[in-house]
């Protein structure tokens, strides 16, 4: 167990309000290995951007519990680097000073971390777009400024929270490659929540599929593709690539 | 267009039509706007001189004008104007600075926010001006006085415009801050803070007119010196030039003030368009 970079052990959530109770998430468990990049799916509303925060200790689950790297996360600060819906850069920062954010923040402003941030803009081809603002960039580049906020801090594990879904269909398809891309090279862990089919079987080595609110797992698939098809652009052309979507996609309850 | 930039080149005939009567109707809008102008003081002038009108009731823009020479030649122009400037400055920024403080301290504690909320809306429901005699009393007729009506005016509305800003501050750019370990600190100087600074220069854009009003009303009531001293003066004595031209001088030293936010809004905000 102890090789198991993320453990989720029967994690109950119920959310209270003034007009009663919501219950999100009904005794999920389940591990993530390291360097693995597991997507969580299921029908909107269901809960899976609560059991993001649950594992990023946002929120605390009614019952259970979720270790990182074998360290209780109710009882250990744990780092962990997390990827909205939205690039989240603020408007009033430059590329750089957003990059910096969670340094500052985490009182890790060195000059040999702000030297690993400008490395990464450089490798990441945004190093001549350092000092402009995000709003002088395009939707894929604020993407990979966002990733690059939340690698400089080194992170344990990468939380992506429907990353891409802001973004048009092309852009989606290239910037989702780009970042995988990026994850895979710096060997991190990733766990991805979309509900998106597609997207999950050519990024993923497992995909956990959830029920209908309140959230349970209902099935776990682990699409296998050809060495060298395994970049999310390629896996889509990849003749298997259907029947790994047509076996994610029975399992998901749709109503219309 | 500067004369060594080249005539536009390949401009199709329809553009050129287009930026052809554009220009038409930018002059004519121009030359109207100054028109209305001229015609309205030569009217004026006109009836006063031929007496269709009462010029010692309705002055006259040449009475006018006589009027705020003299008060330049004398040297109390720029005393009046300065008395009231500072009244109205002091005034507007100190309600934005409190008003922006109080908001912090109210975002900070969603209970104070909640307790205090009923408070606010009847002090902002209130004609402040109904302080004013009260604050005379307390602090004693001066400028003092003028300046804390001032900020009344003003205060509740920045704190109601500031707070509405800082609770709508996206959720995801706070909840990212939380990831990062931060917190209500962190998140309201990093985020919150500076999300805000566009509500907070057009609260000040809202004071900014508010406190000229607070000062007007002030010096009304107390004041010795300054523009709205001279006006009912002006009134008092009969003197319908002073009154008007004081007025006049108001109006140009308001103006400026507001487009003098205005701008500095724009080199504030050129790189950050969202
Ligand atoms: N703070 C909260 N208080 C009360 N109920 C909440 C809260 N946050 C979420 N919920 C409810 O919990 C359920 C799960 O929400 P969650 O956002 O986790 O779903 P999701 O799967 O991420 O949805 P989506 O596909 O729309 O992103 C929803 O019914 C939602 O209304
Ligand atoms: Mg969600």
């Amino acid at each position: 167990m102890s090789k198991d970079i993320v453990v989720c052990q029967n994690i109950f959530m119920k959310y209270q309000s003034a007009d009663g109770e919501t219950e999100a998430i009904k005794d999920i468990s389940f591990t993530v290995k390291p360097k693995e990049f597991v997507s969580i799916i299921g029908p909107s509303g269901c809960g899976k951007s609560t059991l993001l925060s649950i594992i990023a200790g946002l929120i605390k689950p009614t019952r259970g519990k979720v270790f990182i790297n074998g360290a209780d996360i109710s009882e250990n600060k744990v780092n962990i680097g997390y990827m909205p819906q939205k690039d989240s850069l603020l408007p009033f920062r430059t590329i750089r000073q957003n990059v910096f954010l969670g340094l500052e923040i985490q009182g890790k402003k060195t000059k040999e971390n702000m030297e690993y941030g400008d490395m990464l803009l450089k490798t990441y081809g945004l190093g001549d777009f350092m000092n402009k603002y995000p709003s002088q960039l395009s939707g894929g580049m604020r993407q990979r400024a966002a990733l690059i906020r939340t690698l400089v801090i080194r992170p344990e594990i990468l939380l992506l929270d429907e990353a891409f879904s802001a973004l048009d269909y092309q852009t989606r398809l290239a910037v989702s490659n780009d970042i995988h891309s990026i994850i895979k090279k710096e060997g991190k862990t990733a766990v991805m929540v979309t509900h998106d089919i597609s997207e999950a079987v050519s990024m993923s080595e497992r995909i956990i599929v959830l029920t209908n609110r309140p959230a349970e797992i209902k099935s776990i698939h682990e699409p296998q593709f050809d060495e060298e098809y395994d970049v999310p652009l390629t896996r889509r052309n990849h003749e298997a690539f259907r029947e790994h979507f047509n076996k994610v996609w029975r399992d998901i309850d749709v109503h219309i | 267009m500067s004369i060594f930039k080249p005539k536009e080149q390949g401009v199709s005939p329809e553009r050129a039509l287009w930026l052809k009567n554009k220009k038409r109707t930018d002059a004519l809008v121009l030359i109207t706007k100054i028109g209305i102008l001229a015609v309205f003081l030569i009217l004026w002038e006109v009836c006063a001189n031929t007496g269709i009108i009462d010029s010692f009731i309705m002055s006259s823009p040449s009475r006018i004008w006589a009027v705020i020479a003299d008060l330049y030649t004398s040297g109390e122009l720029f005393v009046h104007i300065g008395v009231t400037t500072y009244e109205a400055v002091m005034g507007f920024l100190w309600g934005t600075v409190l008003g922006t403080v109080i908001a912090a301290l109210l975002w900070l504690s969603p209970f104070l926010c909640r307790v205090l909320e009923p408070y606010l809306v009847v002090l902002g429901s209130l004609p402040k001006i109904a302080l004013g005699p009260i604050f005379i009393v307390w602090i004693g007729a001066g400028t003092k006085a003028i300046i804390v009506i001032t900020i009344t005016i003003s205060l509740i509305v920045t704190i109601m415009e500031v707070l509405n800003g800082f609770m709508s501050t996206d959720e995801d750019k706070i909840k990212l801050v939380r990831t990062f370990g931060g917190n209500k600190y962190h998140i309201f100087t990093k985020v919150v803070l500076p999300s805000n600074f566009r509500t907070i220069i057009s609260s000040l854009k809202i004071s900014v007119s508010m406190s000229w009003v607070g000062v007007i009303v002030g010096e009304f009531l107390v004041s010795r010196a300054g523009l709205g001293y001279l006006i009912v003066y002006g009134s008092q004595v009969f003197q319908l030039d002073l009154v008007m031209a004081n007025v006049f001088i108001l109006g140009l030293l308001a103006t400026f003030m507001y487009l003098f936010i205005v701008w500095i809004e724009s080199i504030l905000f050129k790189n950050q368009n969202e």
